[in-house]
């Protein structure tokens, strides 16, 4: 049975991790490799990079990153953050990124999605949306969910579909941040509405909160940063919680150890 | 894992025919002590102990690049161990409905599209089950490997193990000395690197 997916999610500046550093067991927390490695091992299904860096040798400190990353951990993750063209999405595609996430890019020029899924595969291309509600109607925000767009969330959602992505990665601004839970109303309509993974992102605080966006937001992966950043939750217990709760979720198995006798001859 | 002795003359290829992402291969071999070579020179290839042939991206594209490069008429007569991943399993089979393409014809079975019963593509980690090759040694049943594709292979003689989306499909295939998995051995953690092992500890007759 499909499993059902955690995403911590990384914010990065200048090669660097943003938030928290003071958490986790790590010798440098700032290091995104380190961090990469730590999840990897300690059951994230996936991995999303969010490249928030403006300056102008941004590109080449990013694809850096990518290589040494996809060097490192052994599970998929994607990146990012300011990838507006189809030579940038090569150049994190060949440095090894599973997947690559487009947004106000994908807004401003609709075709981009096209172009990226006949070239490279729906499979690897996701389209970020950010939305808030506003007067009661969901509307996509750019930069960061800082400036509104007359584009509906629901519309939107389904055009990009329609133009090859392969995953959806919602965002609600309106939970983002709160801890207070997913956007499940808006998430569930998404997930019925579309025939694409949704990802469901903004609001976790409590391991409630992914049964709840498993459940009722029907989400087939859920994304989360500062719970995990700051241990509030660790992803081993939320797998078994959920797993209680009827959640189909991937456990890790820590019994495979090589034995002699299969070493590589 | 740190004292693996490199392979012997011929050592592991990936054949390079331009079709994805083969870094994450690489890396993954890397992070098992074995250093591949990505060619796609013949004899290079026919001269490997082993043989991964990978691919991401569309079936009927991947297959032009085959032929264009002559490689649609070696991959099908290897005599070493090849493990084919993802679309390079597909384009194993007998043809593809992705595209409409012809296959290489090593595996007796035709690709199709997922319903919309399903959403498409799957993504995600999934379970492997009725695992019956040596391929699988030290995997336990229902292991989870992730994957990412929107067209499979339906059980069929040759299926060593099936997976679960909507309907029962072949997660694995084998025939003879070829292997073919549908998930991501590179990307599926520790069970997908004991699948690689695995691979790489078969017994080359070449």
């Amino acid at each position: 049975m499909l499993s059902k997916r955690i995403i911590p999610c990384l914010d990065i500046k200048n090669g660097r991790t943003v938030k928290g550093i003071n958490f986790l067991d790590l010798r440098d927390a700032g290091d995104p490799v380190e961090l990469a490695k730590f999840y990897s091992e300690n059951g994230a299904d996936e991995l999303v990079f969010l490249d928030i860096s403006a300056t102008e040798e941004r590109r080449k400190t990013l694809a850096d990153l990518v290589l040494k990353v996809a060097e490192t951990i052994n599970i998929p993750f994607t990146v990012g953050g300011g990838i507006s063209s189809v030579e940038d999405v090569e150049i994190l595609l060949n440095n090894g990124a599973d997947k690559v996430s487009v947004n106000s890019s994908a807004v401003k020029n609709p075709q981009l999605i096209n172009e990226l899924a006949s070239r490279f595969g729906s499979q690897c291309i996701v389209v970020a949306i950010d939305a808030k509600q506003i007067d009661g109607n969901w509307k996509v925000h750019l930069v960061g969910g800082k400036v509104p767009t007359e584009l509906d969330l629901f519309d939107w959602a389904k055009e990009v579909e329609r133009r090859g992505a392969g995953e959806i990665l919602f965002t609600s601004m309106d939970h983002d941040g709160t801890k207070n839970g997913f956007a499940n109303e808006a998430l569930a309509k998404l997930s019925t509405d579309l025939n694409i993974p949704i990802i469901a992102s903004g609001g976790a605080g409590t391991m409630q909160h992914f049964t709840d966006t498993f459940i009722e937001g029907k989400a087939d992966a859920a994304l989360a940063a500062s719970v995990f950043h700051f241990k509030e939750i660790t992803i081993s217990d939320l797998k078994n919680e959920l797993l209680i709760q009827g959640i189909p979720m991937r456990l890790m198995n820590d019994e495979r150890r090589m034995t002699n006798d299969e070493k590589i001859n | 894992m740190e004292n693996t002795p490199p392979l012997g003359v011929g050592g592991l290829v990936i054949i390079n025919y331009g079709a994805g992402n083969i870094q994450s291969i690489k890396f993954a071999l890397k992070r098992l002590g074995v250093e591949a070579i990505l060619t796609d020179n013949e004899t290079e290839i026919r001269n490997a102990d082993k043989v991964i042939f990978p691919g991401v991206g569309e079936a009927s594209s991947a297959m032009q690049k085959l032929k264009a490069s002559g490689l649609d008429k070696v991959i099908p007569t290897l005599k070493q161990p090849v493990l084919g991943i993802c679309l390079g399993m597909q384009l194993l089979c007998n043809s593809s409905e992705e595209g409409n393409t012809k296959g290489l014809g090593v595996f007796d079975v035709d690709v199709i599209r997922y319903s919309n019963e399903v959403k498409v593509p799957q993504i995600g980690w999934n379970q492997i089950q009725n695992l019956k090759s040596g391929l699988f040694k030290n995997v336990s049943e229902n292991e989870f490997m992730y994957l990412v594709h929107s067209y499979y292979a339906p059980l069929c003689e040759g299926t060593i193990a099936s997976s679960e989306y909507g309907i029962q499909y072949s997660s694995a295939l084998q025939k003879g000395n070829f292997y073919g998995v549908q998930f991501h051995p590179e990307k599926s953690s520790t069970a997908g690197e004991q699948i690689l092992k695995n691979f790489l500890n078969l017994k080359s007759k070449i």
